[in-house]
């Protein structure tokens, strides 16, 4: 018989990033008792990755930008699909949580008078993100961090969830192990926020750690929740391409925020040929009025490089299709040209682009002061995630709650640089809140421990396991991986899809067989083969989603079905778990948006 | 048009230059290397040594992955960012405290064996994985941030880019702990109760020079923080990934106040003659 510790908390946050570091300390300031459980360390997560800024309307730098021309730039973007609920909140809240952020310790660059400096950045009108340089997310993070480890929250660091228990239809706990030893916790909760991140891990080529498998999606998938949007997976266009150890790094979308250009091997800035329609007025048609916008010209538009990620990334597949990529397959993003317009060029990227500076130096052997980086698209991001309620967060089962990446709606079909971090702070705050609400108005809730019991021995099934058939786990993985990219990738087609579907249930077989050497005690053989199970099933999710959606439109795009479709336009694409556990995929009818965000959204256009 | 043709060529040809030249300063191919790595957990252990395949451009941190997914599935490694970002990959490489992922193996001689092991100044957990929790908790024992009231009546602070740089060069801090690793006060007396260590001295440092802080924990570092066990030998500004120049710009000043508030007789005179005590504000409410 397995045995576990007890824990039991009114709201129990799973993530530590910047969603659930916020979550847990307003469900902390609401009076709940609060459990935070982190994969890995507390401040290491994924949100310590972002780089160019927070978006958030403060207008400090161009006072025409206001909570109406974010929720606009935000609607367009994700090409209507978003939840418009959540959209208009978080353009109306993110001024305030980042002004927030300041009073908790956060120093953001600053404007001549001294206010918070914004940045351009791609989709924006205007420069929005409040930023430190080119590591604002660890600046977040750890000002998050710092301010929660004075509040009563209990942390649990290096602790992996592997499934949630529900009592009578609504959640009611979590279990979990921790990675330094490799015991069992179970935790009894009112309400639980997954707040765990994203999906990259099942792309080869990505930006994302190895905590990104998807757990926080499957979780809610197996307890019932309806996930939405999955086959909008974000590849952010500049990702490193050389050496081939760091491919996949993301390069910042700052980089072009401050004058950096995309130019093939011929010479030539491609993104200016190809500017999409509903894009065309806002953008530049030449490279003086795109300078000029970089370096704050209200009067200019923005450069196409500026476009929005889905776009950019699919103009640099196309250069390199076509053979005008650079020697190492990707195309060339230069900001070193900018010191032929500023006298201290070289210091001035420095200064503003500090960690790429030193993440090209170190890595690739390249000075960005001084020549251009190679660079193409990683995958980076899923707009997809639980669908849930745009007020309070809460998915369709009674206290389950999600927040960030996890949570789906913000973004529709593709997200926006810096609507992400805006996204944590705004969505973390709420579903916090909501959590902590809704536990106050429950009993405790019964956990079985029966079927505590059940999980604990399927999650030690695979020491058992050896002899000839017995899979090697991170082989397991590296195929899914590879399968994934190449099938389900940037530029999709059905029947491709189809095959990665028969390539799933292969990969589900061998996955049941793998075997796991050595003991329980911080073993990350025995942790990648729990991790399996979670990329399976959203690698599933995204592939039938994305079949399910036969047109182009944001993050997805499809060979066969290139153009934008309008009937597509109306719904979202929703699965859920079926009786025997397969996935099941469903239309969801967008609601009619409110008369006055319909009005703001045709005043921006 | 101001970023004319010849522009965007040079850019092309310079980009052709680096790419060759990185690819040939990546050297061979792909060789075999040997790798000693600790495996073991607080009761013992020994370096055991594993070869594999390496090629161009290869990390510590690509290696030991490649080790782990092909002979040593079980072998515990901490990382997450890849990147240089996040901190959680030190190690000690050939001896030399490290990010596993920034530390390229064109800087070693792989004719011989490169050693990996875990941070020394730390427990051991298992293998490469030290428990730095101590880290953690020592924090708490730092008085956090407490911001002088708003400057504008809309809640909001004003501040001067000239400030903002110097708090953040302590604020890019990653956690890595390599600093703590070196520290002879914590790697070799092991005085974690008495000493806060480096890591802990920036995030002080940041705390009293942060231009919107009102609090003055300058007496904490003296008494309950151990600031004068640090004798600035500067081991851990020599091994800071982000290049924090931890003792000249956290550690010194920060002594230099404790030694202006504690240890200076005539400041000590003119503050008694004034009347002034030498802990003067109360906590603001947050």
């Amino acid at each position: 018989m397995a045995e576990y510790q007890t824990h039991e908390h009114d709201v129990l946050v799973i993530g530590a990033g910047g969603a659930g570091l916020r979550a847990a300390i307003e469900a902390a300031h609401s009076g709940a008792s609060v459990g935070l459980i982190c994969k890995s360390l507390l401040g290491k997560a994924h949100t310590v990755m972002a780089e160019g800024g927070v978006a958030a309307a403060l207008a400090n730098v161009d006072d025409r930008d206001s909570w109406k021309v974010h929720f606009a730039d935000t609607m367009r973007g994700g090409q209507y699909l978003n939840n418009w609920r959540m959209a208009e909140l978080h353009a109306k809240e993110a001024p305030d949580r980042v002004r927030e952020l300041e009073a908790w310790g956060a120093v953001f660059d600053r404007t001549e008078d001294g206010r918070i400096l914004q940045r351009n950045f791609g989709g924006h009108k205007y420069p929005r993100l409040a930023h430190t340089g080119d590591r604002t997310g660890l600046e977040m993070i750890r000002t998050l961090q710092d301010y929660a480890t004075y509040q009563p929250v209990d942390v649990h660091m290096e602790c992996t969830v592997v499934s949630l228990l529900k009592d009578a239809g609504r959640v009611a706990g979590a279990l979990a192990y921790d990675r330094e030893r490799g015991r069992f916790k179970l935790f009894a909760a009112k309400a639980i926020v997954l707040a765990t991140g994203g999906i990259g891990r099942a792309y080869n080529v990505t930006s994302n750690s190895w905590e990104y498998t998807g757990d926080g999606h499957s979780l809610a998938f197996n307890a019932g929740a309806a996930l939405q949007d999955m086959e909008f997976v974000q590849f952010h266009p500049t990702g490193m391409v050389w050496p081939p150890s760091v491919r996949g790094i993301l390069v910042t979308e700052g980089v072009r925020g401050e004058g950096g250009i995309l130019v093939n091997k011929d010479g030539q800035r491609f993104m200016f040929s190809d500017i999409p329609e509903n894009y065309r007025s806002s953008t530049a048609d030449n490279e003086e009025e795109g300078w000029r916008y970089t370096q704050g010209d209200k009067s200019a538009r923005r450069p196409p490089e500026l476009l929005t990620r889905d776009h950019v990334a699919r103009a640099i597949v196309r250069e390199v299709r076509e053979g005008r990529g650079s020697p190492h397959g990707g195309v060339f993003l230069d900001i070193s040209w900018i010191k032929s317009k500023l006298p201290n060029g070289p210091e001035h990227i420095r200064k503003k682009l500090p960690s790429m500076y030193h993440q090209f130096k170190q890595l690739a052997d390249i000075d960005i002061t001084a020549e251009p980086m190679e660079v193409g698209p990683t995958t980076h991001y899923v707009m997809g995630g639980v669908r849930v309620d745009g007020d309070t967060q809460m998915s369709s089962v009674p206290g389950l709650f999600a927040a960030g990446e996890v949570a789906a709606g913000l973004h529709g079909a593709n997200r926006l640089g810096g609507n992400s971090l805006s996204d944590l702070l705004v969505f973390g705050q709420r579903a916090g809140k909501y959590a902590a609400e809704f536990a106050g108005r429950q009993a405790s809730p019964r956990v079985d421990a029966g079927e505590a019991e059940a999980m604990t021995r399927t999650a030690l099934s695979a020491f058992g396991r050896d002899g000839a058939s017995a899979e090697n786990p991170y082989q397991v993985q590296h195929d899914l991986q590879t399968m994934m990219q190449e099938l389900v990738g940037i530029v999709r087609r059905g029947e491709e899809m189809q095959r990665a579907l028969d390539a799933l249930a292969l990969l589900k077989a061998r996955a049941a067989t793998v075997a796991v050497t050595g003991n329980r005690e911080y073993n990350p053989g025995w942790h990648t083969a729990l991790d399996l199970p979670n990329l399976l099933i959203v690698a599933e999710a995204i592939t039938r989603s994305a079949l399910e959606r036969k047109e182009s439109r944001g993050g997805h795009f499809r060979d066969d079905f290139p153009d934008k479709d309008p009937a597509y336009a109306k719904f979202n694409i929703v699965v859920r778990r079926g009786a025997n556990g397969e996935i099941q995929v469903a239309r969801e009818p967008l609601t009619e948006i409110r008369a006055d965000l319909k009005q703001i959204i045709e005043e921006n256009k | 048009m101001a970023a004319p043709k010849s522009v965007a060529h040079d850019i092309v040809a310079s980009g052709q230059r680096a790419a060759a030249r990185s690819d040939s300063s990546a050297g061979d191919k792909t060789r075999s290397a040997t790798f000693s790595v600790w495996r073991g957990a607080a009761d013992g252990g020994q370096l055991r040594d594993y070869t594999t395949a390496v090629s161009e451009g290869m990390v510590i941190l690509d290696a030991i992955h490649q080790i782990q997914s092909e002979s040593a599935n079980d072998l515990a490694v901490r990382w997450n960012c890849k990147a240089g970002k996040c901190g959680s990959c030190s190690a000690e490489i050939n001896g030399q405290p490290r990010l596993m992922c920034m530390t390229r193996l064109s800087d070693f001689d792989l004719d011989k064996p490169v050693t990996v092991e875990p941070m020394r100044a730390f427990p051991l957990l298992r293998d490469l994985v030290t428990d730095v929790g101590s880290s953690f908790r020592q924090k708490k024992r730092i008085r956090k941030f407490t911001p002088r009231a708003p400057d504008a009546p809309d809640g909001t602070w004003r501040m001067n880019q000239a400030d903002a740089d110097r708090v953040q060069e302590f604020r890019k801090c990653i956690e890595c702990f390599l600093c703590q690793d070196v520290c002879h006060v914590l790697r070799d007396h092991h005085l974690h109760e008495e000493f806060v260590g480096p890591r802990l001295l920036v995030h002080a440092a940041q705390l009293e020079m942060h231009p919107l802080d009102a609090l003055d924990r300058v007496t904490d570092l003296k008494e309950s923080h151990g600031i004068g066990y640090c004798n600035i030998t500067k081991c851990c500004t020599d091994v800071c990934p982000e290049h924090i120049t931890i003792t000249d710009n956290a550690i010194i000043p920060l002594k230099e106040r404790v030694v202006d508030r504690h240890y200076d007789p005539i400041a000590k005179l003119v503050r008694l003659l004034r009347g002034k005590r030498s802990q003067p504000e109360q906590e603001p409410s947050r």
